[in-house]
């Protein structure tokens, strides 16, 4: 209670000066008339304001502080969901898991259905990671090139609209690029695999006799392209909020626009833009349905990126739980429950890199 | 080429500005990078045009490096390979984007007609051209909407007591959780209804005992997905009512609750529909959640409380995964009625942000 820690008013990622003025509590300097929850240290200042018995005295059960309640409990909502989230999961996938014939992390393929069922995480995760992994190496350089150009070469007004696109585009569902992908762009990508393999089987990521087309590459294309929005939105917010006086500076001193934006912008939005690619990386490797639909689902670890096959956690369950028995859907919990550790752990990471680079500037402001 | 000079007093011309390359260098280096990327293609026979598209933009990339260095230098020549490499990124994504939006149009009208958005798909076999969307488009507008009943006041609920009451740690621990929950993925809030709503609590609420799938269990796992986002936009929003109106409030003896209810809420509200709008949109495009606890069907069910029901983007799922010579159409048809229906939503999402008072 006692300390209010410096950085209670860090709303936004600027630290702009609206929020400034919110170090206090909302409010703490005025005292209300009913406020009941007054903490210990602020008691004798509010006391000594209200002059003595001018203050209606507090009451336990109040509107205030049946409102406080009320509020207190919606906020901790959260915290129980994460923990049920935990709790639930890992109850139905203990008997899953005890019925297990084999090391669920080491085993490859996933029949749970079997009388003897027989199932193991290694080649999903494999799959989950290597499709999410090569996603992001192809979306980030492009994302940060159309942040780039829209936060500092197009002009304003086409900046503008072209960032009210993207922003639109990243709330197209995924079913729809998933039913893009399987449609329209698996015979493209198909050509190119079929190409690569001609040219370049010699790499063992081109390898393979075929058939090409729903693998890896496609599934990590498709993936690309539905992280490309979030990606280049967040960077390119963090790259605008560059301080001008920074940019000014080094273009004063006769920098080219490419080092004042290696030496300015790039080094001030890096932990904004690492965090920006933690949390598209923890979208790739939650996406379902896309991947549901584009890869082969085969159960393999290989890093073959075009011959059919590829799977992952998550598509994984879309397309196994219809035809899944008691164990079955336990086992399919059980690899909810990995991907669920997985991405939290992501998550956590971008947050606590994005809070850091917070107090940073708002330090600096 | 064209370099301003000085002459200095000994005759001697001093240049003040460094070389140039002309205009129309970057233009002519890009025909030459084709054409030559053309007769490597054909020549050795090793693929089409776009293979040389490709190259012609390798070739242009270094090709514009030399010819900048030895006529601008080094820096120069950095700076417009950059300049370039980031303008192609901007092509390159363009690319597959206008392609979804160009598909889904075009493909989406062949079969947007009235029996579309009159009809179900019960009774409708592999070889009927017929069949619609009906009973998915009640089902999304039914889950998203409950999901949104539960979600908008316990969110923005939630968003008030970090904003107003919350202080220390605890506080910035349920803060720290919202963020990481935003990236929880839409699967394991599936799950996790699945565990907790149909497998475990829906058999005492059924006729027989039997854990069943219903649009009701589709909702709760969509709140699970919405709290977060609410909570989070509410939150800014709520920290951007100025101070002064909650002070002048203050004294005048209003309690804080009533300050809250009648004074801040009111002035964040534009912003406070805004995120939800934003929340509702991206809830209405989940699949994998209903595939999960909603199971499906292909019948009308106004009834979200009990038996499956479809949605929208499950009936794309589901058409798209079917084998049928008509069901790639009607699958087209309803990706193009749910994405309508999410843009609609950001869009208005978005202007009404624009109108807010408080703004960032």
């Amino acid at each position: 209670m006692g300390e209010t820690p410096p950085r209670s008013a860090d709303a936004g990622t600027g630290g702009s000066g609206v929020t400034t003025s919110h170090d206090r509590p909302a409010g703490a300097s005025a005292q209300s008339a009913e406020y009941s929850a007054t903490p210990s240290h602020r008691a004798p200042d509010g006391g000594g304001l209200g002059g003595g018995g001018a203050l209606p005295r507090r009451r336990a059960f109040g509107a205030e502080q049946l409102f406080r309640v009320l509020t207190l409990a919606a906020g901790t909502m959260v915290l129980v969901i994460i923990v049920a989230i935990a709790i639930f999961l890992v109850s139905k996938a203990v008997p899953a898991l005890q019925a297990n014939h084999e090391n669920f992390f080491t085993f490859k393929n996933w029949a749970p259905n079997e009388g003897e069922p027989r199932f193991g995480i290694a080649a999903l995760a494999f799959g989950t990671v290597l499709s999410a992994v090569i996603a992001l190496l192809l979306a980030v350089p492009v994302a940060l090139g159309i942040a780039l150009y829209l936060s500092h070469y197009a002009h304003r007004r086409i900046a503008n609209t072209l960032g009210f696109l993207i922003d639109l585009l990243a709330a197209v569902p995924s079913v729809v690029f998933g039913l893009w992908g399987r449609d329209v762009f698996s015979g493209p990508v198909t050509d190119l695999s079929v190409w690569l393999n001609k040219y370049f089987s010699w790499i063992p990521l081109f390898g393979g006799e075929g058939p090409f087309g729903r693998a890896i590459l496609l599934g990590a294309l498709v993936l690309a392209i539905m992280v490309l929005p979030i990606v280049t939105s967040l960077s390119r917010e963090v790259f605008m909020q560059t301080p001008t006086a920074n940019e000014e500076a080094a273009l004063a001193l006769g920098a080219t626009k490419w080092e004042m934006i290696r030496t300015s912008v790039l080094p001030y939005g890096r932990p904004g833009v690492v965090a920006a690619v933690m949390l598209g990386l923890g979208r790739a490797l939650g996406e379902t349905i896309a991947l549901a639909m584009t890869l082969g689902a085969t159960f393999a670890i290989s890093f073959n990126l075009i011959q059919s096959g590829g799977n992952s956690i998550a598509a994984n369950i879309a397309n196994g739980f219809s035809e899944s028995n008691d164990i079955g859907r336990g086992a399919l919990i059980a690899s909810g429950l990995v991907l669920f550790t997985i991405t939290l752990v992501v998550n956590m990471t971008a947050r606590v890199i994005l809070n850091r680079r917070r107090e940073f500037t708002e330090g600096a402001a | 080429m064209s370099a301003s000079t000085l002459v200095s007093p000994s005759g001697t011309g001093v240049e003040l500005r460094g070389r140039r390359l002309s205009k129309w260098a970057p233009l002519g280096i890009a025909v030459l990078a084709l054409v030559l990327a053309a007769v490597v293609v054909y020549g050795t026979g090793i693929g089409g045009w776009v293979l040389v598209v490709v190259l012609g933009a390798v070739f242009y990339l270094a090709a514009l490096y030399l010819v900048a260095r030895n006529v601008e230098g080094q820096r120069a020549a950095n700076n417009r390979t950059w300049s370039a490499l980031i303008h192609s990124a901007f092509v390159l994504a363009v690319l597959p984007l206008s392609s979804v939006v160009w598909t889904l149009v075009s493909k989406g009208v062949a079969r947007l007609d009235g029996d579309f958005f009159g009809t179900s798909m019960n009774n409708i076999g592999a070889r009927d051209a017929n069949g619609g969307a009906y009973h998915a488009i009640i089902g999304t507008l039914e889950q998203v909407g409950i999901a949104t009943l539960i979600t908008v006041p316990l969110g923005v609920a939630g968003a008030i007591y970090i904003v107003e009451y919350g202080r220390g740690r605890f506080a910035n621990t349920i803060r720290f959780f919202v963020d990481v929950m935003t990236g929880i993925p839409s699967i394991v809030a599936g799950l996790f209804i699945l565990a907790f709503w149909v497998l475990i609590v829906s058999p005492h609420f059924s006729a027989d005992g039997r854990p069943g799938y219903s649009g009701f269990a589709a909702a709760l796992a969509l709140s699970v997905l919405m709290l977060p986002t609410i909570v989070r936009s509410t939150e800014e929003m709520l920290r951007l009512v100025p101070a002064p109106l909650r002070e002048g409030s203050y004294a005048l003896g209003i309690p804080k609750w009533k300050t809250i209810l009648k004074i801040v809420l009111p002035t964040a509200l534009p912003g406070i529909v805004t995120g939800i709008m934003l929340a509702v949109a991206r809830a209405a495009g989940e699949t994998a959640p209903v595939l999960l606890v909603a199971g499906g069907t292909a019948a009308i069910n106004f009834n979200p409380f009990e038996n499956n029901q479809s949605s929208l983007s499950l009936f794309v799922y589901g058409q798209a995964t079917e084998a049928g010579r008509y069901s790639p159409d009607r699958a087209w048809t309803a990706a193009l009625t749910l994405v309508a229906l999410v843009l609609v939503l950001t869009i208005a999402a978005k202007l009404l942000a624009r109108r807010s008072q408080i703004s960032r």
